[in-house]
């Protein structure tokens, strides 16, 4: 049984993390290679021009733009609002406080269809409109579910020590329940930043304006398209680089930018790991 | 004291009320956009009251023969594709005891990194790896070249032949090794105690398996296997979205992409769509009710 744990784990760790691998060799390696599929294990004549060149595929910086802003705001919105309304909905005082917070829970069991919502949107007049990506996002039940069953471990002598001082609501929340609740409230952040990033749906749905794609929507469309965007790079591109080897290539444009897409959640996960464990335990408790 | 805690209570809603307001217009409001089953409505052109038509369109669902069969293709790809996850739903648990049983912690921790980051990227960067190393030009095609085992490349992205169990396969290579950290969790809960009196009973390594280790997971592999169940018709459309293609559509369509293309078909046919979608969500509300049922007849706990 050990060797079969030990072969089966292998082999599926090397098929996780292996295509990532391949990506990136092929995307130092020479283009003219990368292109005829030569480049398996090792790369073979390494350059970085593909990297330097992705900043002239029209659109890029702008997608790139778009995906951070959404995620750094959407995040920060969505951390802020779950610890609020988590920490509301431990009060004693709230008017109907049951019967609001079962009005936001049972959110997570039904949603009204894409057509629906898509129409909602645009009379909202949030198609093709950054906010878009952001209004819909700030309350999640499920966070709040998270932050609230936090919120409740944290001693109710602290909070009711600081409301005798005569702190308000939201004073306590800002001095007290903010800077306690940073475990539970890193958690969300991780979780929020990559669904933010990866979101390619409501770009779909949403946005025609070009200005508004973000990095996910426009790797599909390159990895769609068969027009020759590796043209319009290499003719912007400078004399050093029309050289053969590092010329683009269909292939390396899409390689390079499903790298530079992938980058950020490869280089991030491993070290925030814990979280996410952290998040999906409590999350199955007391989902 | 009773006024002051009142105006107090009052207060604290005035606070949540934005958010309240946000629920209710982005999960709430939308719902009102079912009334556009029963009309005949046609956008960009503005609704009208009087374009009524009843249950036409239910009618058309279910009699007009075209759609009839195109419904029946949907909903075979959608149990098809569903009903292949259920048959696999024991590989999680199977995956957590298995890496229990490696010794090594190092390697331990290496696999549970390598098999979860799948899990944390889009579904578009997945098709992308998939178009990068099964294209023409792909590393698959490459070493089967190599090793002299095909004359020309295969695409396998235009093949549509065993479609349903390699979409199964990408879904389990991206959720195969996080799904298994509930059980990893679940794993490392049980008393060791137990573990312990089976060895001075002098049980094996795979008796410990079956009469400690599984049984003890029992219990989260039925509360999963059952949202599972009551989740068959919610495929999520991107997986599907970005691995469709001309060739593939006949086996790929799910329910969830089915409502997205009549959406988006020329010319868009969205009240037809939004009957379907309101169909799908009456009916899984339905299966998840009847499911959370069943977990509180047999294990007197709810799951919802």
């Amino acid at each position: 049984m050990d060797v079969f744990a030990v072969v089966f784990f292998s082999l599926f760790s090397f098929a996780c993390v292996y295509p990532f691998y391949y990506i990136f060799i092929n995307t130092i390696s020479d283009n003219k290679l990368s292109e005829r599929g030569a480049v398996t294990w090792f790369p073979k004549g390494i350059h970085f021009q593909n990297y330097i060149d992705a900043f002239r595929i029209p659109g890029i910086a702008n997608a790139a733009f778009i995906s951070v802003s959404r995620t750094v705001v959407g995040t920060v919105l969505v951390v802020l609002s779950s610890a609020f309304l988590g920490y509301m909905f431990t009060s004693d005082t709230m008017w109907k406080k049951k019967f609001w917070y079962r009005f936001v829970v049972i959110t997570m069991y039904f949603n009204a269809g894409i057509i629906p919502w898509y129409l909602t949107m645009m009379n909202l007049k949030l198609t093709n409109n950054f906010l878009g990506y952001i209004l819909p996002a700030i309350v999640s039940p499920f966070y709040i579910i998270l932050t609230k069953t936090y919120v409740e471990s944290i001693s109710k002598e602290l909070r009711e020590a600081a409301q005798v001082d005569g702190a308000g609501t939201l004073r306590v929340f800002f001095q007290i329940i903010l800077p306690v609740s940073k475990p539970i409230l890193s958690t969300i952040a991780i979780f929020s930043a990559v669904g933010q990033w990866n979101s390619f749906q409501d770009t779909l749905l949403l946005m025609t304006r070009e200005s508004l794609f973000t990095l996910q929507f426009i790797l599909y469309r390159y990895l769609q398209s068969s027009s020759s965007l590796s043209a319009i790079v290499n003719a912007s591109s400078s004399s050093a680089a029309a050289m053969v080897a590092q010329a683009q290539t269909q292939t390396s444009i899409r390689m390079t930018v499903t790298i530079i897409v992938a980058l950020p959640i490869l280089l991030v996960y491993p070290f925030f790991q814990r979280y996410f464990v952290k998040g999906i335990m409590i999350g199955a408790v007391k989902g | 004291m009773g006024k002051a805690r009142k105006a107090q209570g009052y207060k604290e809603f005035l606070l949540i009320l934005p958010f309240i307001a946000l629920v209710a217009v982005f999960a709430y409001f939308p719902l009102y956009g079912w009334i556009y089953s029963f009309f005949d409505y046609q956008p960009p052109l503005p609704f009208s009251w009087d374009s009524f038509v009843g249950l036409k369109w239910f009618k058309l669902l279910f009699q007009n023969q075209s759609y009839v069969n195109q419904t029946l293709q949907v909903l075979r790809n959608t149990f098809a594709m569903s009903g292949i996850a259920l048959l696999f739903s024991w590989l999680p648990m199977f995956f957590a005891i298995l890496l229990n049983e490696l010794r090594n912690a190092p390697f331990k921790k290496f696999v549970q990194t390598a098999a979860t980051i799948p899990n944390f990227i889009s579904w578009v960067l997945v098709y992308s790896v998939a178009f990068l190393l099964m294209g023409n030009n792909g590393m698959i095609n490459s070493v089967l070249k190599d090793w002299g085992l095909i004359a020309r490349p295969i695409d396998f992205m235009k093949d549509s032949s065993h479609l349903w169990l390699k979409m199964w396969l990408w879904l389990t290579w991206k959720n195969l090794g996080w799904a298994a950290i509930m059980y990893v969790a679940a794993i490392s809960g049980i008393d060791e105690g137990m573990y312990e009196a089976a060895k001075i009973d002098g049980a094996a390594r795979w008796q410990c398996i079956w009469s400690i280790t599984i049984p003890s997971l029992l219990p989260t592999f039925f509360v999963l296997m059952l949202l599972n169940i009551s989740n068959m018709l919610n495929n999520g459309m991107e997986q599907y979205y970005v691995f469709q293609n001309s060739w593939n559509r006949e086996y790929i369509q799910v329910l969830d992409l089915y409502v997205y293309n009549l959406s988006t078909s020329k010319p868009p046919v969205y009240s037809i769509s939004t009957a379907l979608s309101m169909l799908k969500s009456v009916v899984s509300l339905a299966l998840l009710f009847a499911a959370n049922g069943l977990s509180i007849g047999v294990r007197r706990e709810s799951i919802l």
